[in-house]
């Protein structure tokens, strides 16, 4: 029987949020502009609808986990999504793989903050919610699931099956329940998917608050008080957002196999623009608070950046980067509402900008070359024109659909190759960014003149140029844009530095913009070595092709491995001896070897007692429990100065024949090995054996087999075997094959059975070395035995390294970058609540 | 002229200089027959192609011939003006290849073979699944 109820339950929390939504959004905005005399009034009931709002996302929220967590497939969304072997903690992954889930997500963030902001603010409330409110009304209408004639109005996360597919099925059956989901996407069975979705959320949720302050000040005539409780925000944003970005770089790193952290995906591009925008709006706003100016730009930066995070929101989930991206969200055909969303805003912002811009305090003066102001500007003018060269490539398809609309025929494609194309330009940007943020630290902390700029970052530039020299010869660097930038960012890094050793001396509190920038220079050097220097170690010198189809570099940069033979690889010595799988219940990975198939995909039964660690985990004939999607491939690395380690590259062939290939990473700290599988055989196809070859062999006789040494050790008559029962008349006899490799000894048990008077035969085989045998009579008078022998290409795999140097700077720039933010949020927090406390919120 | 007035203009000529740019770096969606034509006249650019798997009459997808070792494959792709191209990829068949609704190679022509260097695919929504 299917359960209705959960779906009817969970949808009437939908239209309860919207509408509570839509209520608190009303009496907010009769908070704000009512007498004073009414506001108390107008105070609890907005409260109150909006709390209803939050408790009633909240249900929501519940309602659909259990629907994914009770397994009741009879919905879309936890068939499509989830399945029943998915563990618990992946469910909150199948939660927001779905457009659905993801809205969900980010109202709830909306919902968090807005408790937050009611408790920690005094007179913005009323505004502020309003917009909140507003907001979270559009958002829910993207789920709302009601159809009013032809107009669909959102998706509902729980439509039942049988209403969004139409298979025959359910005219036979309306009540079919399939008896398990399609299963999560393995790409994203992996730790950083659990928690990179509701990081990124809370970034974007976060951006509304600035946002939100700012469009409240404009619209209560406070048209410069709001720059101070909005900055911490802003921080926070940046902060989580950048977290956010950065948590997907490393999920692409170690789970795609485009062998880099950054591809310039539209939908990549999508993020990175607001994220460099709010960037800027900081030091504005900053600005702005040591000494009004900037307040004009703050504005337009603050509203710029909401505005392309719901256009970001936009590209990614109309369908309109369909042409230009490979991961954007599947078409929902909520394309109308989210145009309505960011145009809505859009305006919004604009209409309440001009209403209040002669309002708005600005300075005539002119600013000094020497001015910190100057150079902030110019900072902040780089990053706008930084973000706007990656915005115009993205919105391509955009623009075409723009034409499209009023009949034109617009055929402008993005950039063939991306990386190359936004490379070129971004690499500018970085080292004046770079430059920027080591010079603008010295006006921003002193009052300097032209003969004091000179005594104060000279010091600086003598130490930036040995150390850059240094590192220029070392390296080997010749590419003159590579070695600017290195050299701009070894000159953040010393001018910085600087800098942050003086304040540590007065107040380290002060000095989080000195972090940041240290981590921003960092991030650049180690973006510039491990991309601009990663280097192929696997150069195939088997003077063999891999496949005559390929193209030459393909050919040249992956290497052949087969199962049990040494191959030598610059320094290491690889040997790859093993496809193992994961398997529930024990701490390592469980060879294949020992485990035998059963009709379902997910158990196997164990061939022979299970270790590990030297615990026995599994003894014969348990039933084990595996996640069957991937395969590991084992890869034993030994370097010439006796290093050893094993990397465990995976492969999962999809049902639909593709080849899904992650990598394992061997971490120094000066360099990653990047190693992955570029091709396994075919895991359906049959194996052709070759002709059988038949040998007569005494008892501790030598023969080879596929090039392995091999020996019949052993031949001993049995008295009982499995599934067959033996009469008195019956024989049955197992030989014992012993195979040496360099992966130790395998052994081969054929078996010759007489039984009723008729010669049976059992082979054996290893597909692993790629031999069959087959135990085809005894001679008594010579006392030999008769072994036929077949053999086949020894299980393989096409290997790829990559060394990635100093990725390692990449990594400890983002920790340093965030550290940065957050000292320099708290330290504004605490200047908002020192304020608000004597009144002045 | 003030100084923020000159570097107002500063700003602006960079921004023209990027759109420019893009504009000359874009590539652009065509028909098989416009590739066939850019490629014969010595062009080497990269560009876009918008359009179906060939499909037998029970809807299955004809044509799709991977490498004995599923490093490479090629098919057969009917572009919007029902022109139809075999396409080789040197990369194994991306997962949901054949439940596309829609492709876009990318990537130019080699002799009579189109050789993409980036394969786009359009999955339906979950509006247009029929099957379980």
């Amino acid at each position: 029987m299917i359960d209705t109820l959960i779906g009817e339950i969970g949808h009437i929390f939908v239209i309860v949020s919207f509408v509570s939504a839509l209520l608190a959004a009303f009496s907010y905005y009769k908070l704000t502009v009512s007498s004073e005399f009414e506001k108390e009034k107008w105070k609890s009931f907005a409260r109150g609808t909006f709390y209803f709002h939050i408790v009633s996302i909240m249900g929501i929220v519940t309602t659909l986990f259990l629907i994914i967590y009770q397994h009741k497939f009879e919905y879309h969304y936890a068939w499509s999504h989830s399945s029943r072997l998915l563990p618990a903690y992946y469910m909150v992954s199948s939660f927001w793989e779905g457009q659905e889930g993801s809205f969900l997500l980010w109202m709830f963030w909306h919902a968090v903050l807005g408790i937050f902001l009611i408790k920690t603010n005094k007179s913005w409330e009323g505004p502020m919610m309003t917009i909140f409110a507003l907001i979270q009304a559009f958002l829910v209408s993207m789920i709302l699931g009601v159809v009013i004639g032809d107009l669909r109005i959102g998706s509902t996360p729980f439509i039942l099956l049988r209403d969004a597919l139409a298979d025959p099925i359910f005219q036979i059956d309306p009540n079919f329940v399939p008896a398990d989901g399609t299963g999560l996407n393995p790409l994203l069975q992996n730790y950083w998917m659990v928690i990179h979705p509701p990081t990124l959320f809370l970034g974007f949720a976060l951006t509304l608050v600035p946002f939100s302050y700012c469009i409240s000040g404009l619209w209560t005539g406070r048209y410069n008080e709001w720059v101070r409780p909005a900055l911490p925000w802003m921080h926070a944003a940046t902060l989580v957002l950048g977290l956010g970005i950065m948590m997907g770089a490393i999920w692409a790193y170690e789970t795609l196999n485009f062998e880099g952290y950054w591809n310039w995906d539209p939908v990549e591009n999508a993020v990175y623009i607001p994220w460099i925008i709010m960037v800027a709006s900081i030091h504005t706003m900053i600005t702005y608070r040591k000494s009004n100016t900037a307040l004009k730009a703050s504005i337009i930066l603050v509203i710029t950046s909401f505005i392309l995070i719901l256009y970001s929101t936009f590209l990614t989930r109309s369908g309109i980067l369909g042409n230009a991206s490979v991961h954007s969200f599947t078409d929902l055909g909520l394309s109308g509402q989210l145009l309505l969303y960011l145009l809505f805003f859009t305006f919004m912002a604009i209409i309440f900008s001009i209403k209040a811009w002669k309002h708005i305090p600005s300075t005539n003066e002119e600013v000094s070359n020497y001015s910190r102001e100057f150079w902030i500007f110019i900072g902040a003018t780089t990053l706008g024109l930084m973000a706007f060269q990656v915005l115009i490539p993205t919105s391509i398809p955009v623009y075409n659909a723009i034409v499209e609309l009023f009949g034109g025929i617009s055929n402008v494609a993005p950039p063939a190759d991306q990386i190359e194309f936004y490379t070129k330009f971004q690499l500018w940007f970085a080292i004046a960014v770079a430059l920027l943020s080591g010079t603008g630290q010295f006006f921003w902390w002193k009052k300097m003149k032209a003969s004091d700029l000179w005594k104060a970052i000279s010091t600086p530039l003598i130490i930036t140029f040995l150390l850059a020299s240094l590192v220029i010869v070392l390296a080997k660097i010749t590419n003159l844009a590579y070695i600017l930038l290195l050299t701009a960012s070894i000159y953040s890094i010393v001018a910085n530095s600087k800098i942050l050793i003086d304040l540590a001396k007065q107040n380290v509190k002060l000095a989080g913009g000195s972090v940041a920038h240290i981590g921003i220079a960092l991030m650049l050097i180690g973006i510039l070595f491990s991309s601009g220097y990663s280097e192929v170690l696997s150069i195939n010198n088997t003077g063999r092709l891999i496949n005559r189809e390929l193209p030459d570099d393909m050919n040249l940069n992956n290497i052949p491995l087969f199962y049990g033979k040494k191959y030598q690889m610059g320094e290491y010595t690889l040997n790859y001896n093993g496809k193992l799988m994961d398997a529930k219940g024990i701490p390592s990975l469980v060879n294949i070897r020992d485990l035998e198939d059963t009709m379902q995909p997910e158990f196997k039964i164990a061939k022979n007692d299970i270790e590990a660690k030297g615990k026995v985990y599994f003894q014969a004939g348990d039933t084990i429990q595996v996640f069957p999607e991937n395969t590991y491939y084992r890869v034993e690395f030994t370097r010439q100065n006796g290093e050893q380690f094993t990397l465990y590259p995976r492969a999962q062939v999809n049902p639909n024949m593709g080849l899904i290939s992650s990598p394992d990473i061997k971490k120094y700290f000066g360099r990653d090995l990047y190693a992955h599988a570029t091709s396994i055989p075919n895991p359906d196809a049959e194996i052709e054996w070759g002709e059988a070859t038949t040998h007569n062999l005494a008892i501790g006789q030598q023969f080879f087999l596929n090039d392995y040494v091999a020996n019949l050790t052993k031949v001993e008559r049995l008295t009982k075997i499995e599934n067959v029962s033996l009469g008195e008349n019956d024989v049955a006899v197992k030989a014992t094959v012993e195979v040496q490799t360099d992966n130790g000894i395998f052994t081969l048990n054929p078996l010759f059975i007489i039984k009723d008077q008729m010669v049976g035969r059992v082979p054996d085989e290893s597909p692993e070395i790629g031999v069959k045998l087959v135990f085809n009579n005894v001679i008594p008078d010579q006392n030999t035995f008769e072994i036929s022998a077949q053999t086949t290409q020894q299980d393989w795999m096409v290997f790829k390294v990559i060394e990635k140097p100093y990725i390692n700077l990449l990594w400890i720039g983002t920790i340093l970058l965030l550290i940065g933010l957050w000292m320099a949020m708290f330290r504004r927090y605490r200047d908002f609540k020192l304020m608000r406390d004597k009144g002045q919120d | 002229m003030k100084k923020s007035h000159i570097l107002a203009l500063i700003v602006v000529a960079l921004g023209v200089v990027i759109v420019i740019s893009t504009a000359g770096d874009a590539s652009s969606y065509v028909s098989f027959n416009e590739a066939y034509e850019l490629a014969q006249g010595g062009s080497s650019k990269k560009i876009h192609v918008v359009g179906e798997l060939k499909k037998g009459e029970s809807g299955q997808v004809v044509g799709l011939e991977p490498s004995a070792d599923k490093l490479s494959f090629s098919f057969v792709m009917i572009d919007e003006h029902k022109h139809e191209q075999r396409v080789f990829y040197a990369e194994p068949v991306p997962a949901d290849f054949v439940r596309s609704e829609q492709v876009v190679v990318v990537g130019s022509y080699k002799n009579d073979l189109f050789i993409a260097d980036k394969i786009l695919m359009k999955c339906p929504s979950k509006y247009q699944e029929e099957a379980l």
